[in-house]
């Protein structure tokens, strides 16, 4: 967790990155929107995915178009294993996305719930614990349990990605308290808030909780104008950040008058302001 | 496998007969896919581009090819 207004670039890794957007590619209304998403989001790492060719009948074009964005503004891959229900599952599509987007970064998704996505801590540990050993830089896609990401950082993960709120639910960050826990219990721990960010003062308070960056993709895609919407997005993480590094004032439960008038009404019955 | 040389191998859960002796490589290749294309795992388990020459598909083997697509 870097705290420095002068240097603000986080590193996963050996790799230094200055963007504090990961920006999600799925979902958006046509390849060329996501391409101008990307470059307006100046975001410095994209999420993709894989699945089963006889399945997808094609992508219309949108892979192409994600790396020309990337050919262009130098922004790097995260592929996923979203679909995965269990550590097997996840770690055979590990190796598969490390081949096929020739990139050791996997975005560790084992989901064990249908109905919210929760990501399953059992599997998620396992997998990670296998993935790390076998030279992969492990982004898992976790709940803010204390716990489970203490765990996951014994296990190797440079970084964590608890969620907000469920995927694609947009209701922003769900439980403040166990973000703030984990933001204080693991000051040393790279965060990325990841999941469930609905809109852009959500990932500026993340931001300004501490969280090193976030993760987002439905907010954006399915904005009616998603290239503004990267944008506006872009604006609140910064600001967030800003923020964060400047000093956010500790919440009073009173009024606390802000001009020094001195202990004495200026005249009867006035009040400080 | 049949008594003509052929089997039936599971691709993406689809019943594909093969010639036997058909290797991994072969079927990406006959399926019109470049190497770099697709990643493959057989039977659930991964198999790395380097080794699809060497993977001879056996009768009812379970075949998946994994592509590129967007993602969250």
């Amino acid at each position: 967790m870097n705290n420095s207004l002068n240097d603000d670039s986080w590193r996963v890794g050996n790799i230094t990155l200055h963007s504090r957007f990961l920006l999600g590619t799925a979902g958006y209304p046509s390849p060329q929107v996501l391409h101008d998403a990307i470059v307006a989001a100046r975001t410095q790492v994209v999420t993709v995915g894989l699945k089963r060719t006889l399945a997808a009948a094609g992508d219309n074009g949108f892979i192409a178009l994600i790396r020309q964005a990337l050919h262009e503004t130098g922004a790097r891959l995260l592929p996923n294993t979203a679909g995965c229900r269990s550590a097997r599952e996840a770690v055979q599509l590990a190796q598969m996305a490390r081949e096929l987007y020739d990139t050791p970064w996997i975005k560790l998704e084992v989901v064990g719930d249908e109905h919210t996505l929760q990501p399953d801590p059992f599997e998620l540990l396992a997998a990670a614990t296998q993935l790390v050993r076998e030279g992969f830089t492990v982004f898992p896609y976790c709940t803010d349990d204390l716990v489970l990401c203490r765990r996951l950082l014994d296990a190797g993960c440079p970084v964590l990605m608890p969620w907000g709120a469920p995927i694609g639910s947009g209701q922003g960050l769900l439980n403040p308290f166990a973000l703030r826990t984990l933001r204080e219990r693991l000051p040393d721990a790279t965060l990325i808030i990841d999941a469930g960010i609905g809109t852009p003062s959500h990932a500026a308070r993340a931001m300004e909780m501490g969280f090193d960056s976030v993760l987002l993709n439905s907010a954006v895609a399915q904005a009616r104008e998603p290239v503004a919407m990267a944008r506006a997005f872009g604006f609140a993480i910064e600001a967030g950040r800003t923020a964060w590094q400047a000093g956010v004032m500790a919440p009073q439960d009173f009024a606390v008058a802000s001009t020094p008038v001195g202990g004495e009404p200026v005249l009867l019955g006035g009040l400080p302001t | 496998m049949t008594s003509t040389g052929t089997i039936t191998v599971q691709l993406d859960g689809q019943p594909m007969p093969l010639a036997a002796g058909t290797t991994l490589a072969d079927l990406v290749g006959q399926l019109g896919h470049t190497p770099q294309a697709v990643s493959t795992a057989v039977n659930g388990l991964f198999v790395a581009r380097g080794q699809r020459a060497g993977c001879l598909l056996q009768a009812e083997d379970a075949v998946l090819l994994f592509q590129p697509i967007v993602g969250g």
